[in-house]
């Protein structure tokens, strides 16, 4: 337990080749359906662009918000797997790449950016001191820099401390990471907003925001333990054991709890009141073949999760946490599918090869970026005063 | 202090990594009968003890179940079986109302029962009493100290060679622990009378003062709950009318809401002539007027109408609603006679409606025609 010699003179492990070439391999396949099917369907590639868009925005943004998190709240058990999720937060320098093709093709999406139909409709028209194209792309661009900003301003300093050692980085972070918080709080609720509940225009929910940041906590905890479990597999993180395994399954089955009570508040206040102008968002998702999505939503996204992990021993099992992990980062790309796609194909499901093509590049991009990261980066904070208490947590 | 019975050795540690180290070291010596008390949980405590899993979640599990099984069935039963209403257009059983009830009775049975099964199978409730309670190591635990105690009990234990594993452990502060008299071979049941009077009276003065509290304490000034208003209540005089009422009269030729005064009061014939039955003999019209015939009818006039009264012989028999005349009655004559009364029947105006009415009618209409049925009136 007393201070290991080996975790100071640390050195950057080598990542297997397979798993890069995979990434390349993911992302090449993906790219290649992707132009295909935005020659096949243009509407619809745009609407599959949204969900994978919206789901490494997940990934990225709520990695960036656990890092933060760790720093305000003084977490010493996650400090060995905090560049982990630094690492998955460099997705938040593709996704404004991506915001790209989705400007260009926004009168495809969103009913909103049609003035002349917005003029005509009353109920429109009111909002459109907010909904309109100019303001919402200075919206995405400021939250776009905002995060970007705090991206720098934490990650760069925790990198800086592997070399300096100086525990006032780390006294600075926390300052940033607690401005962070309420910036990330108004930030992710526009993003929802702007970006999925806008898709109906008429409709609104004032939960909307809390709920997608439920499922972006889990993407980036279900990236995490994934990426956390094969480094313990892979002999990387040799002094981890199962209590933080334990602290990650635990967190995980938390947050899968939370998004379904937000879940089931947004629904039970709609279905109680029982107005037109609120219940036709989820009208349009109990008819027809979306019934079966949002049935199999409440299972894959909750019933499973929460079963899976409740047990003790479930949590510390590095094979079954995998299993969950990989799961729960399938129910959150399906609840992004859920709440973008009806608006597409209101008669019924789609799923095509379109719809597989996009996560596809998504989970090449992710890992690509994570390898290429981990490259250049020690993918433990060796200069973290708290990292050896971080390694001597037990339960 | 021979011829006291010993209970255990403990030994005072002043860190919680010395407390760790210490721990370790006497499950490494083979002892079992052992236990820690620390001012606050430690982190990685259960590992070193080599602590199996707690048994208490099993009772939380079966009771949380208990509780979210029970909420369902109860509202269930209140709200869909024993006295369905309608709310809000929602059906009887309607799961989404219901979830969040379930959900805190869940928790709450959870909790409670929990804590109660910690109390009973766990602290053995009864017996309150602990030898190491009141001592210098109770003290120093609960403040800052992190303390160990070996049981005398162990197999292993022999009092100089703990003594000397804690000396060899650095501990700063190792005491003997004794019996007290009255502890040695005492054990407290929950059937003792002391015990079960003692949880007779808590209950008893639990019920009581909630009993207090919601009937009379809630209701002591300035919480007066709005029972006295500046309002004049039914039927009490008044100082600001001349007349000392106060209740007032309607203002004069003020109708009330949904009333439709009867024209034909005293006018038989004006009845007969002009009212006519605006509801068509349907099934559900039939069916009405059968139910309210059967109720307020038939008592008198019987079930076909015969006039077979089955209050005969303790009042007039009325006249049979079969006969010649009744059957020649026009619709609005029997529509009169019900609302204004005959002879000795009195006015039914209160007791049916309109509609009502109307299709007793039409119920004694097919009566009529069911006990003079004519050939035609089979085909």
């Amino acid at each position: 337990m007393s201070f290991n010699q080996e975790n100071l003179n640390y050195r950057i492990k080598e990542f297997p080749r397979s798993l890069n070439l995979l990434g390349w391999g993911l992302l090449a396949l993906g790219v290649l359906l992707i132009v295909v099917s935005f020659f096949v369907d243009r509407t619809r590639s745009s609407f599959n662009i949204l969900v994978s868009f919206m789901f490494l925005m997940s990934i990225g943004l709520g990695s960036l918000f656990l890092v933060a998190l760790e720093y305000v709240a003084g977490a010493v058990w996650s400090t060995p797997i905090r560049r982990v999720s630094e690492f998955f937060s460099t997705i938040l320098f593709v996704i404004p790449l991506l915001a790209i093709p989705l400007y260009f093709s926004m009168h495809e999406i969103f009913h909103w950016s049609h003035t002349e139909i917005v003029r005509q409709e009353p109920a429109l028209s009111s909002k459109s001191p907010y909904l309109n194209v100019p303001f919402f792309v200075i919206r995405t661009l400021v939250c776009f820099a905002v995060w970007l900003l705090f991206y720098l301003l934490i990650v760069r300093n925790s990198e800086k401390q592997d070399k300096l050692k100086d525990q006032a980085l780390t006294t600075r972070n926390i300052r940033f990471s607690a401005i962070f918080m309420p910036v990330f709080a108004i930030t992710i609720t526009l993003a929802a907003v702007d970006w999925m509940m806008s898709l109906e225009p008429h409709w609104f929910s004032t939960i909307f925001g809390v709920y997608y940041f439920a499922g972006t906590i889990l993407a980036a905890l279900a990236s995490a333990t994934i990426a956390v479990v094969f480094f313990i597999k892979r002999g990387y993180f040799t002094n981890l054991r199962e209590d933080h395994l334990y602290s990650l399954g635990a967190l995980l089955f938390a947050f899968v709890n939370f998004w379904a009570y937000i879940a089931f508040s947004q629904y039970l206040l709609i279905w109680y009141a029982n107005l037109p102008e609120e219940t036709t968002w989820f009208l349009l998702r109990w008819q027809g073949s979306w019934k079966i999505v949002s049935i199999a939503l409440i299972v894959i996204h909750f019933v499973i999760p929460y079963f899976g992990l409740l047990s003790q021993p479930s949590k510390m099992n590095p094979g079954r946490l995998l299993f969950m992990s990989v799961w729960i980062l399938f129910a959150h790309l399906f609840d992004l599918y859920w709440l973008i796609m009806p608006t597409f194909s209101r008669r019924g499901v789609v799923l095509g090869w379109m719809e597989f093509a996009f996560p596809i590049a998504a989970v090449g991009i992710v890992i690509i970026l994570f390898t290429l990261k981990a490259k250049n980066t020690n993918i433990v904070p060796i200069g973290d005063p708290k990292l050896q208490r971080g390694l001597d947590f037990r339960l | 202090m021979d011829n006291k019975l010993l209970f255990a050795v403990t030994a005072l540690f002043n860190s919680p990594e010395e407390i760790l180290h210490a721990v370790r070291e006497v499950r490494l010596a083979g002892y079992t009968k052992y236990d820690v008390n620390t001012p606050y949980p430690l982190h990685g405590m259960d590992g070193a003890m080599k602590l199996k899993p707690s048994t208490l979640s099993y009772v939380a599990l079966v009771l949380g179940l208990t509780g979210t099984f029970s909420a369902l069935f109860f509202m269930w039963w209140v709200s869909a079986v024993n006295y369905p209403l309608v709310i809000g257009g929602k059906p009887y059983f309607s799961l989404p109302a219901f979830i969040p009830i379930t959900f805190e009775v869940t928790v709450l049975l959870a909790s409670i029962g929990t804590v109660v099964a910690m109390l009973f199978i766990y602290f053995k409730l009864p017996n309150n009493s602990y030898p190491l309670h009141d001592t210098e190591y109770m003290r120093s635990v609960s403040s800052d100290k992190f303390g160990i105690v070996i049981l005398a009990k162990d197999p292993l234990f022999d009092e100089d060679k703990v003594v000397s594993l804690f000396k060899d452990l650095r501990s700063g502060n190792i005491t003997s622990v004794y019996y007290e008299t009255e502890e040695i071979n005492v054990r407290h049941t929950v059937f003792e009378p002391k015990f079960l009077s003692f949880m007779a009276a808590t209950f008893i003065f639990t019920a009581a003062l909630t009993y207090f509290s919601l009937n009379y304490i809630l209701y002591w000034q300035p919480f007066n709950w709005m029972w006295f208003q500046n309002r004049v209540d039914a039927q009490s005089k008044s100082t600001y009318f001349s007349d000392g009422f106060g209740m007032r009269m309607p203002v004069e030729g003020s109708v009330a809401r949904g009333f439709i005064p009867y024209p034909y009061r005293g006018d038989q014939a004006s009845a007969s002539k002009y009212l006519v039955n605006p509801l068509v003999a349907s099934k559900e019209v039939l069916i009405k007027g059968q139910d309210k015939f059967n109720t307020f009818c038939s008592p008198c006039h019987g079930y076909f109408g015969k006039g077979d009264s089955r209050l005969r012989g303790q009042f007039p028999a009325p006249p049979s609603l079969q006969s010649e005349k009744v059957r020649n009655y026009k619709d609005g004559d029997i529509y009169h006679i019900i609302t204004v009364g005959q002879n000795i029947m009195p006015s039914y105006e209160k007791q049916i409606t309109r509609e009502e009415r109307w299709a007793i009618i039409h119920y004694i209409r097919a009566l009529q025609r069911s006990q003079n049925a004519k050939e035609s009136d089979v085909k």
